[in-house]
């Protein structure tokens, strides 16, 4: 089986200046990318690529071979699915609801939800451990809560590629546990690709089997957390003097700024 | 399999078992509001014009079908085309205090028909069209302003409001104080909202529009719910926002300015019946739109009866009746839930 997700030669500007450039990356399913980098090193303006929010100024992006230039909103849709920092709902729907709405791409104009649909959301607000919420209105949860439950919408799309933009930076550290614990889960059990945006690059070492460095809108390097996160590495790219150990639990690179 | 199947949110036979009941419930506002009037007529009378009983007074068949008759269907036809306008409002700007009269919309579309009518044109189809083409223009500068910044804040965007509306109305104004005095009294009652001025054949013209701009929007329903979670969350769930937002805004334009052509500005109506019916029914557009839309025609109804008899033998412009609950309705929204709603 091919990658789910590549990315050829992608360059972007916003006007005459470069945000991302000769960018090549390819996602499998069943893996878990993590992309790092400080500041506007281009890590948003490439996820943003990455689901079509954005074109690209050059190069293709190909969600299962196919380019995703040439497909429409839905059908791209039933592919990607993407969860933001921070979801905002001015209206009170209840959970199901919300996550009702990650089937809109399946449905055609104007059909309600059927017994496959509901089942999928159940399925959804299982895995994401949202199945005693269903009934609440999404007003009364708290930040963790909600997040999983827009997890659970991007479930319910039945994606094979997951996108996550600084999914914890509003949560505190047990929900960024659970977040990041639910993530990993996810990608190797449901075998979706997933590429996670973090500032947390302890959290990306323990769970992500793959991470990008991003400096100045290019890959500065690309391989598993202990070729990537050394302390060379994200000294120049950060700028920022670091120390790199092993944490002595996860054996994973550990990083204390100095 | 032990876990529960989910309670099913929404099926067609709900939406149409609601809308049939509030559509009843319409039915018999506007049964008691035949009833009420000025005039004193008696069951027996509308009994006897119902069953064609001879000897009943001309008089009673005038009042009842060529007064009473064509402005209650007037003022459900407008007070649907205002709530739905306040559902679709809502919805694009993901504002709950979205108002086609609050948001300027309405004075904008008063002000394309009064011109209409100052430049000579009918009512038939230039009027009408003006007032459509005043909506859409107040619309796109509104948009304009307030797409500056996206998640648009509920102040910047009923700031906005405010400015076009206390603009548009001030070339209503301006038009009044110089046109002749013939003119003049129908000009007037723009700014306050009537209904007292109507005839069937613009019950003809109005009521297919309508019809037509409903069943368009509903088909939009899906959208419409995934557009409340902000544009982007919708282009990532698979609606392509450009396009759905292109015919939202052609489509509310077409329904507000048809009716404001007709009855000048009502204020508020677009705020309270949409809020009222997701209190007591939920957010979802497939059956927010058709209830609200029915509740809103009963709502006008009702206060254009209350227009008529309570100061009579005189009348009230509808739009007193309708400001002097909105208004406060407006603050008590603002007061308890504005600062839930700035967060975005």
């Amino acid at each position: 089986m091919g990658p789910i997700l590549t990315l050829e030669d992608i360059a972007l500007w916003y006007g005459p200046i470069p945000a991302l450039d000769s960018i090549n990356l390819q996602v499998e399913g069943g893996e878990m990318l993590g992309i790092l980098g400080p500041n506007g090193s281009g890590k948003s303006s490439l996820l943003k690529v990455m689901c079509g929010l954005l074109s690209p100024s050059a190069g293709d992006v190909l969600i299962r071979g196919s380019a995703l230039r040439k497909l429409d909103r839905a059908e791209i849709a039933r592919e990607i699915a993407m969860v933001s920092q921070e979801s905002h709902f001015q209206f009170s729907f209840s959970v199901t609801e919300v996550v009702l709405m990650g089937r809109f791409p399946h449905l055609g104009k104007l059909q309600f939800e059927g017994k496959h649909d509901l089942e999928v959301a159940r399925e959804a607000l299982q895995a994401t451990q949202c199945l005693e919420l269903a009934d609440r209105s999404i007003h009364e949860l708290s930040g963790g809560e909600r997040q999983r439950v827009v997890i659970a919408r991007a479930l319910a799309q039945e994606p094979k590629l997951l996108l996550f933009d600084e999914p914890t930076s509003f949560l505190d550290l047990r929900f960024k546990r659970e977040i990041f614990q639910l993530i990993n889960t996810l990608s190797r059990k449901n075998g979706i690709g997933v590429v996670v945006v973090s500032h947390d690059l302890d959290l990306a070492a323990q769970y992500c089997s793959r991470i990008a460095m991003l400096k100045g809108g290019s890959i500065y390097k690309q391989g598993t957390p202990e070729q990537v996160i050394t302390s060379s590495n994200v000294e120049s790219v950060f700028d920022c003097p670091v120390q790199v150990d092993k944490n002595p639990i996860t054996r994973k690179p550990r990083v204390s700024v100095l | 399999m032990t876990e529960p199947a989910l309670k099913r949110p929404l099926t067609r036979s709900r939406v149409a078992l609601l809308s049939s009941a509030l559509g009843l419930l319409l039915l018999c506002v506007a049964g008691v509001s035949l009833l009420l009037g000025t005039a004193d007529i008696s069951w027996d009378q509308i009994l006897g014009l119902v069953t064609g009983e001879e000897g009943q007074s001309d008089y009673a068949r005038l009042i009842l079908f060529e007064i009473r008759l064509p402005r209650i269907l007037l003022a459900g036809l407008v007070g649907f085309a205002l709530a739905l306008g306040g559902v679709i409002f809502q919805a694009l700007l993901r504002n709950p205090l979205a108002d086609p009269f609050i948001l300027g919309v309405s004075s904008g579309s008063a002000f394309g028909a009064i011109l209409g009518i100052v430049l000579g044109f009918g009512f038939s189809i230039g009027v009408p069209v003006m007032s459509f083409a005043g909506a859409l223009l107040t619309i796109a500068i509104l948009l304009q302003i307030s797409a500056r910044k996206m998640g648009m804040e509920s102040s910047t965007i009923l700031l906005t409001g405010v400015i076009i509306n206390a603009f548009f109305t001030s070339i209503i104004m301006f038009f009044i104080s110089v046109s002749a005095d013939a003119k003049l009294h129908s000009m007037l009652y723009w700014l306050y909202g009537d209904l007292s001025q109507t005839k069937f054949e613009y019950l003809l013209f109005i009521g297919p529009v309508l019809l037509v701009a409903t069943f368009m929007l509903y088909r939009l329903s899906g959208q419409l719910n995934l557009l409340t979670a902000g544009e982007e969350t919708a282009l990532q769930l698979g609606v392509e926002v450009k396009k759905t937002k292109r015919s939202l805004l052609v489509l509310v334009s077409v329904l507000i300015g048809t009716v404001v052509a007709f009855s000048g500005l009502i204020g508020f109506v677009g705020l309270m019946v949409p809020h009222l019916v997701r209190m007591m029914f939920g957010a979802d557009h497939r059956l927010l739109i058709p209830l609200a839309s029915l509740g809103g025609a009963a709502f006008l109804i009702a206060a254009d009866t209350l227009a008529r008899t309570v100061i009579s033998p005189s009348e009230l412009p509808v739009g007193v009746i309708s400001a002097f609950l909105g208004a406060p309705f407006f603050i008590y929204l603002l007061r308890t839930k504005g600062s839930q709603w700035d967060r975005s």
